[in-house]
């Protein structure tokens, strides 16, 4: 017998049910929680992610379309950057005004190069307000996983109201579970000195969140 | 369970010694008194936590009464999504699956993400054995490697060091593992984790093979979820080519819905954050985003057995927050190291002997390292009974019975600790059915108080030295009762 089989009948014999008996998942499960926390106007919410966003030491910048391409040019310039990876989907406007040696996405360049680059902007998926959380989702405006992980600083946009929703459950609806997901709430953090939090140890150690108004 | 707690003395043994510990006591009653205050604002943040609590309950429960059927669903999901799925029935053999799947890489080491599951079958021995060096990369993990130390907390493991000690161990050892601890490292904790930071990328940047645990498994989609706060997860989940995530099978949830109530209740209820720094989710293999060969180990290790166990069985719901271990009185005083398991404070207490059985000295003692004060059950996001699991597995010690071991039914012997209490108790049932052998046993008894000594000898002794023994009335209940209402009563 394989160690599935056996797992499998212990599981069977354990809870005395014959195999694969009826899930009765919809009824079973009292769903009585909130759907979202507390009552807000639209632009409340965007206000409480700003908010949230900050809390965890994001910093929180806004503008419109026209103002879109001079921030991020500020912002990395301020940051004093050389390089810029990019997604390849991402709007080619948003970098018009940077003079900055922009890296390609590239399956092909090993993490090694991907860590000589200094900056990344991308789009996201969502953002939830409650928790301060932006979600990206693999789509081509954010490219692979790991250019938002290797360089130190990450720029994102945030289209809102469209792309904020309030809650996690809220979030949720919006994704699709087969796209590789990264959820970001924050820069990198640890908690694992005299579990006082301290920002900044593997992932991007400063994060910008740029909300976008349309 | 890990072999680094063979040997380990049993809870009361162990917990005085570490009592007498300070810097150890300090270090605990700091950190554990830092989290309770910060997740009490964090949960209070949430009005509906109570029904958050409870149909996070209401989905372990379910999913563990449906449990072969959601991981058939879910070996199928993975597959389908480029994923291959084994089954470890033991520790051994997912030790063995594991060993196998890297030198099929041809690779001689693997970073880490922080996985309880892999510290429970000791699998970074296991690799060491067979010539492969594993890296931890969770900041605490590395603390705990670098100073040949054990885990002491589910979700920071060297929270029983200071600032100090862990400069003092970056500083000797980092240089042993790679690149060293740069000149002049102070103790604080910035400059401590961006030598961690610059330690550790050497290695996420070269690594072929990474190794984690999850804390999610949806079985209708296949996906896998794991929550950290570093970015050391999210390097070793999507820079190595293969990632081999070694997972317990009750770590499932039917539905990709399910993860709306576990993700608003994990995190402020482990770092009392609304929500983890970062959360990686992935179904499978993606073209050309991460790692392109995906390998679920899924363990049993005792867990069918948990299952077996309708009193038990609600360990299994365990989404190892940690909250008990950070409002526990003992765990506060004893610390981790005292459970003699990867799974310490009142969770520790009634998982690992479920899991392992309660045939060894410390793990008949677990059942037993704690007051019953309930603070456990009040924060526990799943709502385990911890109270109720710890007195039903005290009275197995004592009494035996029949059990599953290893998927079988059977009888365990009373523990041989526990003679004095049986004969006590024995003596009891004997003298209440004996009215007039009681009546003049209370007698003696008061008679004879003045004389009572304040220890009980022998085998007595270790209950009376952490007891006040009680006092003997003057005169019992039924002689007053004689003496007040005799005449009433005498026609009985």
């Amino acid at each position: 017998m394989s160690s599935r089989d056996i797992i499998l009948a212990r599981i069977r014999r354990a809870l005395g049910a014959p195999a694969g008996a009826p899930t009765a998942y919809d009824t079973d499960i009292d769903r009585d929680y909130l759907h979202e926390h507390g009552d807000r106007t639209t632009s409340q919410t965007v206000e409480l992610l700003a908010e949230n966003l900050a809390d965890y030491r994001a910093n929180v910048h806004r503008c419109s379309d026209g103002e879109l391409a001079a921030t991020v040019a500020r912002l990395l310039a301020e940051h004093g950057s050389r390089s810029v990876v990019v997604p390849g989907g991402l709007h080619e406007e948003w970098l018009a005004q940077t003079a900055l040696a922009t890296v390609a996405d590239d399956a092909e360049s090993t993490p090694a190069a991907l860590d000589q680059v200094d900056s990344v902007v991308t789009a996201c998926a969502v953002a939830i307000a409650e928790t301060g959380t932006i979600v990206l989702d693999g789509s081509p405006d954010q490219g692979r996983r790991r250019i938002t992980l290797i360089p130190d600083h990450h720029i994102c946009v945030v289209r809102v109201p469209d792309q904020v929703v309030s809650s996690v459950p809220q979030a949720l609806e919006r994704l699709d579970p087969t796209r590789p997901l990264t959820w970001i709430s924050g820069p990198s953090a640890t908690s694992d000195i005299e579990l006082d939090r301290v920002e900044g140890v593997h992932g991007p150690r400063t994060l910008e969140v740029i909300l976008l108004s349309e | 369970m890990s072999g680094t707690f063979v040997g380990m003395p049993a809870f009361p043994k162990a917990a005085h010694e570490a009592v007498g510990n300070t810097t150890l006591r300090a270090n605990l009653r700091h950190a554990t008194h830092t989290i309770r205050d910060k997740r009490a604002k964090a949960v209070a943040e949430l009005d509906d936590w109570a029904l958050l609590r409870e149909a996070g309950k209401q989905i372990k429960d379910h999913t563990l009464r449906h449990l072969d059927t959601y991981l058939v669903q879910l070996e199928e999901a993975v597959t389908a999504a480029g994923g291959v799925v084994h089954w470890a029935a033991d520790a051994d053999e997912a030790n063995r699956i594991v060993t196998r799947l890297v030198k099929e890489t041809g690779e001689s080491e693997v970073v880490k993400v922080k996985s309880m599951a892999t510290q429970e079958i000791g699998l970074n021995e296991a690799l060491e054995a067979a010539g492969i060096a594993a890296y931890e990369t969770d900041l605490a993990e590395l603390i705990v490697q670098l100073g040949h130390d054990r885990p002491s907390h589910i979700l920071v493991p060297a929270i029983h060091r200071n600032r100090g000690e862990i400069r003092d161990i970056f500083t000797k050892e980092m240089g042993a593992w790679g690149r060293p601890a740069p000149e002049g490292l102070t103790d604080t904790p910035a400059e401590l984790a961006e030598a961690a930071r610059l330690h550790l990328r050497e290695k996420f940047l070269r690594a072929k093979v990474g190794i984690s645990g999850a804390n999610f498994m949806v079985a209708a989609t296949g996906t896998l979820v794991v929550v950290e706060s570093e970015g050391n997860g999210r390097m070793c989940l999507t820079l190595p080519e293969t990632l081999i995530s070694v997972v317990g099978i009750e770590k499932i949830v039917p539905t990709w819905r399910d993860l709306e109530v576990f993700l608003q209740t994990l995190p402020r209820s482990s770092t009392a954050e609304r929500m983890n720094p970062y959360t990686s989710m992935w179904t499978g293999t993606s073209d050309s985003d991460g790692p392109q060969t995906f390998h679920l180990v899924l363990i049993d290790n005792g867990r069918t057995d948990t299952l077996a166990d309708e009193v038990g069985r609600q360990a299994l719901r365990c989404i190892r927050c940690s909250a008990c271990l950070n409002v526990c009185p003992v765990y506060e005083r004893a610390g981790g190291h005292a459970y003699g398991s990867v799974y310490p404070g009142p969770i520790g207490a009634i998982l690992s002997p479920q899991l392992r059985g309660t045939a060894s000295e410390i793990d008949a003692s677990l059942p037993y390292a704690s007051s019953l004060c309930g603070a456990c059950y009040e924060v526990c996001p799943v709502a385990i009974d911890i109270p109720e699991v710890l007195v039903h597995l005290r009275e197995r010690v004592v009494q035996g019975g029949e059990v599953t071991r290893r998927g079988a039914k059977v009888t365990l012997k009373p523990a041989k600790g526990h003679a004095g209490e049986r004969a006590a108790m024995r003596a009891a049932r004997w003298a209440f059915t004996h009215p007039a052998a009681l009546a003049t046993g209370q007698r003696l008894a008061a008679r004879t108080r003045r004389f009572h000594p304040r220890m009980l000898p022998g085998p007595g002794r270790a209950w009376s030295a952490t007891r006040d023994l009680p006092q003997v009335p003057a005169e019992s209940f039924r002689d007053w009762w004689q003496r007040t209402h005799g005449s009433k009563e005498s026609g009985k």
